[in-house]
């Protein structure tokens, strides 16, 4: 007991929030990025344009179907050789969306298949061009259907932002492997620290969720 | 037969921009001469540890690095740049370092680095800085007094991956498992877990976990000699030396004893008086 | 590159087994697991279901390197000595047993409801019913979501380079750290994980198409 109320202390916490503050901070960009990028994506797959699609859809799949571990470690060690060096946070910024750019991709693609092809006929009848049709008709039904599928990847998201200790980004784990490496009694009380920051956060990011489609929808 | 060929040329193309990734050489880095890029920038990159005690150890107060090293680079740093001269510390594990200083993300490595032939195949070493040596940190009252105990099956040994002293351990105890983990506090962390009988790294590091868990104690002695040396990219020659200048300098005016003795004076068990230079 | 295959072979497959022996395991065990949560999940009883979603949440929202160190370092010091392999393999397990059971359950949702009503007012039990009228058709909905679960899992073994489990993973952080060849290594052992889970993937996709 008495190890939980010393690694409690103000200094310990205030070190785990810096840490935290960078997992948030990391978070919010790459999913922005990723929902952009990927949206973008999952369109010129579903499009089909002629090999530019394919090319685009294998490149998607190599990621999509690699651990991101490697994407992490392809991006830190691997890009300076092609001329781009980017410091640590970059590094994993870039990396995280990379990876969930490409898992984006994949569910846009399946809910934009998921929607009756007749609507985009209905639409092109009507006098629409193609890219109308997508924007106005299918993708904003397509996103309310992949509402959940997206959400539960940007949980992912958040959770593996942990991953990137191993390139000694200073994240919430890392922040709590350098204070139970300090001082070994405070593993207990760091590991229920590390499972209720980021519970509160991922939680709070699904409930965000409900909320958005309850009043959109 | 057109999808067969369209899907084979995307594979192709697939992997011929993996493989750019990949291989493509480093020109760019080796090419740039490091030391006239600090001087014009006056500053120096240094790859050091945040999770070793006495070596480079993040204060979780003031979120800043302490320890022999960095107090050793920023001397060294003064000495190059003159008395205005910064430096900036990237944290680095056993594992990023070589990868890290190959793509120039830092200047030069030190970061408890044995100087061995194999390393200095792919960076080259500046003259050693301190000379540990290897030995092997366990519980109080244990069985196990030196290497020879852990030569057995059954024994765990555990390590940080990309150090030396687990490849010496293969040598010394071929029939222990060794277990390589990714920096120095999981290990210790793993140790008290009862993940393994013993941790092996070179004394000073141990002395350093010591301080910190009163109820370890390195044992064994030193079963090998590894000499710390400074790392820097291959054909960097003139930073190398200017490296080896600075490193002469410390020691002749004294702070590098200073420093000895401001991080190890205190420590048990540990002769920092032979280490004097 | 041949170089680094010619002499890193063995270390590289036994890491390949280990990865397809922790996934396969883990899979077994998460269908267990979570088909036994879905079931808690969608109970008739409150107290019973809100085990089931707190055990799914918990799960979900917590990081797997969470899970997975916690059980290495906070297990043998107090319940049982095991192993990194064993650590990260139950770690994995549950971890993704919250996402089966999730699957699942949106599976059995899928079912129309008549079908239990009618099982019942035939004289089935509650059991009997979900084992052979629900579950079975169920399954079948949820085989494609299912397979990308094992595709996930595959790739989450690699957490087990974490906790030294001898994982394809771990063993390349090793040659790379041994070679200093960081991205050859690392090339081959995205190409091996590619050999499991690629042909998953189209498979997968190839099988939604059939049932779609």
């Amino acid at each position: 007991m008495q190890n939980f109320i010393d690694a409690y202390s103000w200094i310990n916490i205030r070190f785990l929030l810096q840490g935290l503050w960078v997992t948030i901070e990391i978070s919010v960009v790459s999913i922005i990025v990723s929902f952009i990028l990927g949206t973008i994506l999952g369109i010129i797959r579903y499009e089909k344009f002629k090999y530019f699609s394919a090319i685009v859809g294998f490149i998607i799949d190599i990621i999509r179907n690699l651990p991101l571990l490697l994407i992490i470690f392809f991006t830190y060690f691997g890009l300076p050789n092609i001329g781009i060096k980017p410091e640590i946070i970059p590094a994993a910024i870039l990396a995280m969306s990379i990876f969930e750019s490409a898992m984006v991709a994949e569910i846009v693609r399946s809910g934009i298949n998921s929607i009756d092809y007749g609507q985009t006929e209905g639409a092109l009848a009507n006098g629409l061009t193609r890219w109308q049709a997508l924007r106005i008709i299918v993708l904003p039904q397509a996103l309310r259907n992949m509402m959940p599928a997206l959400v539960s990847q940007f949980i992912s998201l958040v959770k593996d932002t942990s991953l990137a200790t191993i390139i000694v980004l200073p994240e919430l784990m890392y922040h709590a492997q350098i204070i139970y490496g300090q001082n070994t009694n405070y593993i207990i009380p760091m590991f229920v620290a590390l499972a209720v920051l980021y519970f509160i956060v991922c939680y709070s990011l699904s409930l965000l969720a409900k909320y958005l489609r309850r009043h959109l929808a | 037969m057109r999808k067969i060929w369209r899907l084979i040329s995307a594979a192709f193309l697939g992997l011929v921009l993996l493989t750019c990734l990949s291989a493509c050489g480093a020109k760019s880095v080796a090419e740039q001469d490091v030391l006239t890029t600090d001087q014009r920038t006056n500053r120096i990159t240094w790859g050091v540890k945040a999770d070793t005690r006495l070596f480079g150890l993040e204060n979780i107060r003031t979120g800043k690095l302490e320890g022999f090293e960095i107090d050793l680079a920023k001397a060294l740093t003064k000495k190059i740049l003159g008395p205005n001269g910064k430096c900036t510390f990237v944290p680095v594990t056993s594992g990023t370092r070589v990868p890290l200083l190959k793509n120039g993300n830092i200047d030069a490595i030190m970061a408890t680095m044995t100087i061995t032939p194999e390393r200095e195949k792919q960076v080259d070493f500046t003259h050693s800085y301190f000379d540990a040596g290897q030995s092997l940190l366990v519980k109080k009252g244990s069985p196990i007094k030196n290497i020879q105990d852990l030569n057995k099956p059954g024994k765990v040994i555990l390590g940080v991956s990309g150090s030396n002293s687990v490849k010496n351990v293969a040598k010394f105890a071929p029939r222990a498992r060794v277990l390589q983990l990714s920096d120095y506090a999981q290990a210790m962390t793993a140790l008290k877990s009862k993940q393994g009988d013993a941790l092996t790294t070179d004394n000073g590091i141990l002395y350093g976990m010591a301080a910190e868990n009163p109820h370890y104690e390195v044992v064994g002695g030193n079963f090998t000699k590894e000499p710390y040396g400074i790392a820097v990219n291959k054909n960097q020659n003139r930073f190398r030396k200017k490296l080896n200048w600075a490193l002469d300098q410390v020691e002749k005016d004294g702070t590098y004893n200073r420093l000895l003795l401001k991080w190890f004076g205190h420590v048990k068990g540990f002769n920092y008086q032979e280490m004097k230079r | 590159m041949i170089n680094l295959i010619s002499s890193q072979w063995q270390p590289l497959l036994l890491g390949l087994w280990n990865t397809i022996l922790c996934s396969v395991i883990a899979l077994i065990g998460s269908l267990i697991i979570g088909t036994f949560f879905a079931l808690l999940e969608i109970s008739q009883k409150r107290v019973i279901r809100v085990i089931g979603s707190v055990y799914v949440e918990v799960f979900r929202n917590i990081p797997l390197l969470v899970i997975a160190m916690g059980f290495f370092l906070i297990v043998p010091m107090y319940i049982a000595k095991i192993n990194g392999f064993t650590a990260g393999t139950i770690g994995l397990t549950l971890y993704t047993s919250a996402f089966i059971a999730e699957t699942v359950r949106a599976g059995i949702n899928s079912v129309e409801t008549g079908q239990l009503e009618g099982a019942l007012a035939n004289g089935m039990t509650y059991t009997q019913a979900m084992r052979y009228i629900i579950l079975p058709q169920a399954f079948k909905v949820v085989i494609p979501p299912l397979g990308n679960q094992f595709i996930n899992l595959v790739k989450n073994s690699s957490v087990l380079a974490f906790v030294a489990g001898f994982d394809l993973m771990y063993q390349g952080n090793l040659i790379a750290n041994d070679t200093l060849q960081t991205m050859p290594t690392y090339f081959i052992v995205g190409v091996l994980y590619l050999i499991i889970t690629l042909p998953l993937s189209y498979y997968m996709r190839h099988l939604e198409k059939k049932l779609a």
